[in-house]
This record gives C-alpha cells, sequence and structure tokens, in this order.
C-alpha cells in the first residue's frame, strides 16, 4: 500500500468507521445519562428563573471572583487550548471543505497563518497543563490513565495537522494520512473518555444553573 | 434494620440519576474544586479534593450506568467497592465536607458536588459507615425528638422564663395562626434570646404565630448523616402539625440545615408539595421591615459583619434580607472578602460540628474565618445560624479572638420601639 492508497483508506472506509462509531458512541452515552432520569423537584422556587440552566451553560465559563488568580495556569491553559482547538477545527480552510462535503454547510475561514498561530498556542497550552498535572499535588491524585490518554489522542491531531501544513519531516502525503487517523482515534475515543466532556458540559452545566436558580443563586 | 455493604451499594445506584451520571461524565479532572474547598485550604492536603470524596460512588456509577464499566466489570477488570474502602472514605464524606456548596459553585463543567456527596451519604450511612456521634444524634431525633434530646418541657420551660422576662404571652397549639415558628436544639439550650426576640418583635408586628408542642424541633440529622427515610420522618412531624394548625407558613428559624431541610428538601421528603410556605425567619422579617411593621430606635455604634451561613445563602437564596436588616441597627457594618454567595463555611456545617472526631480538622479550617473576619477589624460578628454561631464561638476561642457573636434576629429587637 503506497502513501496516496492511505490516504484514500483514510479518507474513505477507515472515515466512515470512525464516524459511526463516534456517533453511535455519543447518542449511547447520552442515553446512559438521560436514561437513569430525575425525580421532579417539588419544592416550591424561590422565583421562577426561567432560562437560569440554558444561562448558566455560558456564564460557566467565566472564573468566578477570586478564582483566577488561584488558579491561573488551569483557567489561561484551558482558555488557550479549547480556543485554539476550536479555531483549528472549525475554521482552517481545508477543514471547511471537509464539512461542507459532509453537510453541504461553509462559512468564511481564518486566514492561515491565525490558525496556525492557534495551533501553536494550543500545543504549548497542552504542554503546560500536562506539566502543571504532573506537578500539581490535586491534579496528580485525580488523574489517571484515561487522563493521559485523553491528553495523547488530543494532542495527536494538533501535532499531524502542524507537521502535514508544515511539511515537516514526513512525506506530504503520508503526514495528511497520519493527520486523519489520529482524528478517527480521536472521534473514536472521545464518547468513551473524559472527552466526552464536549457534550456533557452543556447537561452538567444545565442542571447546575436550575439547581442554583430554582434557590434563587446565580445566574 | 443493620447495615450491610450490599445496603449501601444498593442505596449508591438508586441516588445515581441524570444530572448525577452527567457530572461524573463531564469532570475532567481539573482539581478546581480544591480551590474553593475551605478543607483543602486550609490543609493543603489533596485527599480534600471535593471531587475525590465521591472516588466510590463514581466507581458504582461507571461499573453500572455506562456500557464500558458494566463490560470491564463483567471481565473482572474493575475493582469493587469494598468496605475497607467506604471505611477509609468515611471521613471525607463527613469529616471534611460541610455540604457547603462552593465547589459547586466553581466547578467549570458545573458539577453539583454538593448534591452528590449529600446524595453519596445514603449509601454511607446505609453500610453503616456514618460517624458513631452522628449516628447517636439521629437516633435521638428520631426517638426523643431532637438530635441534642430535647423534649417539649425544656422548651416550656424557656416559654416560662421569656414570658417572664418580656410579660409578653408565647402563644402554643393556636389553631389559625399565620405562622408556626421552629427553633433549633442549639437555640433552645444555648440561645434564649432567639425566642425572646421572636416574641418582641412579633408583637410590635402584630403577628398571629404559635408554637407547637408536636413540632418545636426544626433541625434534620436525617438529611445530615444522609438517610432520607429518617428524614422524611423528621420533617413529617413538623408538615403534620403545620396542617392541623392550619397555618400560612413555617418560619426556619437561624440555623442552616433546618432551611435546607424544610424548605428545599421537605417536599420531595414528603413527595408532594406542601400547603402551607416556607421562610427563613430572616425572610419573614425582611417582609414585615419592608411592610414598616418593624420599628426600630438608633443603630447599633460598634462595628460589625456579618456570617453568611452556606445554608442559607448560597444553597437559600437568602442574601440581600440580612443586609437590609443591618442596614438599620448597624452604624458600621462591614462585609468580610467573600461575602454573600461566596462566603467561606464556618466549618461546622452539614454534621461536621456533631461530629466530634473532626474537631480538630475542624479548628483547623476555620482559619480562613479567622483572616475573614480580622480583615474586616471588628470585634462583633452577626451570623442567622445557631450552629455556625456556636462554631464560629469555639473557635474564636480556640485562637483566642475578642470577638463576640449575636443572631441577627435577636440584634434587631435590641433595637426595637417598644411600649407604643
Amino acid at each position: 500500500m503506497n502513501h496516496l492508497d492511505l490516504l484514500t483508506f483514510a479518507r474513505g472506509s477507515a472515515l466512515d468507521l470512525a464516524l459511526i462509531i463516534f456517533v453511535a458512541g455519543v447518542v449511547l452515552r447520552l442515553f446512559e445519562i438521560f436514561g437513569l432520569s430525575r425525580k421532579p423537584d417539588l419544592a416550591r422556587p424561590r422565583t421562577d428563573s426561567p432560562g437560569s440552566g440554558w444561562r448558566t451553560m455560558l456564564t460557566r465559563s467565566i472564573p468566578p471572583q477570586g478564582m483566577m488568580k488561584r488558579e491561573p495556569v488551569t483557567y489561561i491553559g484551558g482558555y488557550v487550548f479549547h480556543l485554539g482547538l476550536f479555531l483549528a477545527i472549525f475554521f482552517f480552510a481545508p477543514h471547511i471543505e471537509f464539512f461542507r462535503s459532509l453537510t453541504g454547510l461553509t462559512w468564511p475561514a481564518l486566514p492561515s497563518a491565525l490558525v496556525d498561530a492557534s495551533v501553536v498556542a494550543a500545543i504549548v497550552a497542552l504542554f503546560v497543563l500536562l506539566a502543571h498535572r504532573l506537578s500539581n499535588p490535586v491534579k496528580r491524585l485525580l488523574s489517571t490513565f484515561g487522563d493521559y490518554l485523553a491528553w495523547a489522542v488530543t494532542f495527536l491531531p494538533l501535532l499531524t495537522g502542524y507537521m502535514a501544513y508544515h511539511h515537516l519531516f514526513v512525506e506530504y502525503t503520508l503526514m495528511l494520512a497520519l493527520h486523519i487517523f489520529s482524528v478517527e482515534l480521536l472521534l473514536v475515543l472521545l464518547p468513551f473518555t473524559k472527552l466526552f466532556h464536549t457534550f456533557s458540559v452543556f447537561v452538567s452545566r444545565w442542571y447546575n444553573g436550575d439547581f442554583f436558580g430554582r434557590k434563587g443563586v446565580a445566574s | 434494620m443493620s447495615a450491610t455493604l450490599e445496603k449501601g451499594l444498593n442505596a449508591f445506584k438508586e441516588v445515581i440519576d441524570t444530572p448525577i451520571a452527567s457530572y461524573f461524565s463531564s469532570c475532567v479532572h481539573c482539581g478546581l474544586c480544591a480551590e474553593a474547598c475551605l478543607f483543602h485550604n486550609e490543609t493543603g492536603d489533596p485527599k480534600y479534593t471535593p471531587i475525590h470524596k465521591l472516588e466510590p460512588l463514581r466507581r458504582v456509577w461507571k461499573q453500572e450506568y455506562t456500557l464500558l464499566g458494566r463490560l470491564g466489570k463483567m471481565l473482572g477488570l474493575s475493582r469493587p467497592v469494598t468496605d475497607a474502602e467506604l471505611t477509609e472514605w468515611e471521613p471525607l464524606v463527613y469529616d471534611s465536607c460541610t455540604l457547603c456548596g462552593r465547589c459547586s459553585m466553581v466547578c467549570p463543567v458545573g458539577n453539583d458536588i454538593t448534591y452528590m456527596i449529600r446524595k453519596m451519604r445514603e449509601g454511607m450511612s446505609a453500610s453503616g459507615h456514618a460517624p458513631e456521634d452522628m449516628k447517636a444524634a439521629t437516633t435521638r431525633a428520631i426517638n426523643i425528638g431532637s438530635p441534642m434530646g430535647i423534649k417539649w418541657p425544656a422548651v416550656q420551660a424557656q416559654i416560662g422564663h421569656v414570658q417572664a422576662e418580656t410579660g409578653i404571652e408565647v402563644p402554643v397549639d393556636v389553631q389559625g395562626a399565620d405562622y408556626l415558628v421552629l427553633m433549633s436544639s442549639m437555640e433552645i439550650i444555648n440561645f434564649p434570646e432567639y425566642l425572646s426576640a421572636i416574641s418582641r418583635i412579633f408583637k410590635q408586628a402584630g403577628v398571629n404565630w404559635t408554637l407547637a408542642p408536636d413540632a418545636f424541633e426544626a433541625t434534620n440529622s436525617g438529611i445530615q448523616i444522609g438517610a432520607s427515610d429518617l428524614a422524611r420522618e423528621i420533617v413529617s412531624r413538623i408538615v403534620v402539625a403545620a396542617e392541623r394548625l392550619k397555618v400560612k407558613c413555617v418560619i426556619s428559624p437561624e440555623c442552616g440545615h433546618a432551611f435546607t431541610a424544610l424548605r428545599w428538601e421537605g417536599p420531595n421528603l414528603m413527595g408532594k408539595p406542601y400547603s402551607f410556605d416556607v421562610k427563613h425567619i430572616l425572610e419573614v422579617l425582611d417582609d414585615l421591615h419592608r411592610a414598616g411593621k418593624i420599628k426600630t430606635k438608633g443603630k447599633d455604634k460598634r462595628p460589625l459583619t456579618y456570617h453568611d451561613p452556606c445554608q442559607i445563602a448560597r444553597r437559600g437564596g437568602v442574601v440581600e434580607q440580612p443586609r437590609h436588616l443591618l442596614g438599620e441597627v448597624a452604624e458600621d457594618f462591614r462585609e468580610m472578602p467573600d461575602a454573600g454567595v461566596m462566603n467561606w463555611c464556618c466549618g461546622g456545617g452539614g454534621g461536621v460540628s456533631a461530629n466530634s472526631r473532626a474537631e480538630p480538622l475542624r479548628l483547623e479550617a476555620f482559619k480562613v474565618k479567622k483572616r475573614q473576619i480580622e480583615s474586616t477589624g471588628v470585634h462583633t460578628l452577626i451570623t442567622a445560624c445557631a450552629n455556625c454561631r456556636i462554631v464560629m464561638e469555639e473557635g474564636l476561642e480556640h485562637y483566642h479572638m475578642k470577638v463576640e457573636v449575636l443572631g441577627l434576629t435577636e440584634l434587631l429587637a435590641e433595637y426595637l420601639v417598644e411600649g407604643e
């Protein structure tokens, strides 16, 4: 199998399989969560606070007062990584072309140089966060194999994408194939690792906002 | 009914609902909850990281309610939760968590960790892994009627003192009263000022209120230890009395967890909405004050600050009311840093103060309160929870701080214009 065959495989049946596992996995995990259900809250809410759950989905992205000062590495590293990754996934011209081929939808791209910078920033942030995970006593206690696995499969698409874009070390066609494989690995593992927070964060934030909202606190 | 591991694990399975499943799914092990926890902050020990305290419950969730976890369990790859592990976790779940709710406010993925600890305690108590002191308090609450073993005659004696002191008759068992007033054991034993203050304020405001011999105790050890069946029995006494007397509103006293038990958990424990309202005393006083029914004269000249009890403010939504009332009677009111919904716990909530084993840790955790108070430079501390009050009095004494602690209701009563 030459490099082109490999790329064709990566873009073809491998991608199909990865997408099927990804979608099925996400649906399964959502079923696992919502299938448990919950009892209705019979306590009269303090104020009708419609939308408290929905607002908290957004407001929880902002650190509460004083917290930024306590944990700047986690907050700043987290922001830089998430934003960098988001821009790279959704605003790199070739990626938009991929999404168009998949869904028919399209939107304007950012200049490649800007996306490139955001990828570098995200990679740096990932390393800072990894170092913090290894050195901070709380994070070290909480960390399991799953945390390092999640780190690795998030890092690989960024690294391979960066190397492919800059034609570094490996022949371009092969690098591109490796990049796509790494994304497929990420897609397959996302529903079954902590990376599933990509979806569940909206559920957990909603419940938190709803609980506090009923008591007349927060958003 | 004896407690067994099996019962505990079943209770774990039973309490896991959609919110908890979403919380465990969302946790990215960022550790920010540790920064919000007073026990972690004051000791620096990572084992006090709030989400870590839930590890056994998380594993039960994973092994029972996720496909991968179930596969792992079938293949014998996962580690089951054992009695030994729950023994190890007991101090984390009880001694080092006051259910204060700060972690739930800061978790970036929105995990209500406090809600999970409250639920986890159901399995801990069902498996026999609750602190002995809390078991004893709960037994007293069920058998005698109060966690501190107080019976109605003790309240009657206090009523006698209050009537002699104020010349005001304390109403008992009044059918159709607007308000049913409850107390906490702590107020009955240590702070008789509360009943006296209520009598005087309500007389002036013309409030139609009553005490009930079958429901004078507001506290609920059942929700602290995590035994919903017992919590239901304790709260049902109040519900029965309120329905019997046909009151419009039950007033939760200056006690944090009593408010949570009665206001937020009660209807869910009973399985039906109440036919009456539940208000914290500060809400009632603020309502009366706004309606112009409380007349005060003069202001307290002492510089003073206010400690927000966790269950009243962060978990209860009563934040502005004490500020309104303090504005009326305090000349030099100073806020502590982090006051309001992000205030630091006194260290004794959630049953910790009833657990003598936790005392050294509680006093260590009190250092944050010490710093908060010191930064205001005051020697008078006002609060609205008798438990916070006793815990802070002990902490202040331990650290040789000359600070007087007062309940807000009694402070208000001091400046009441009477006899007009």
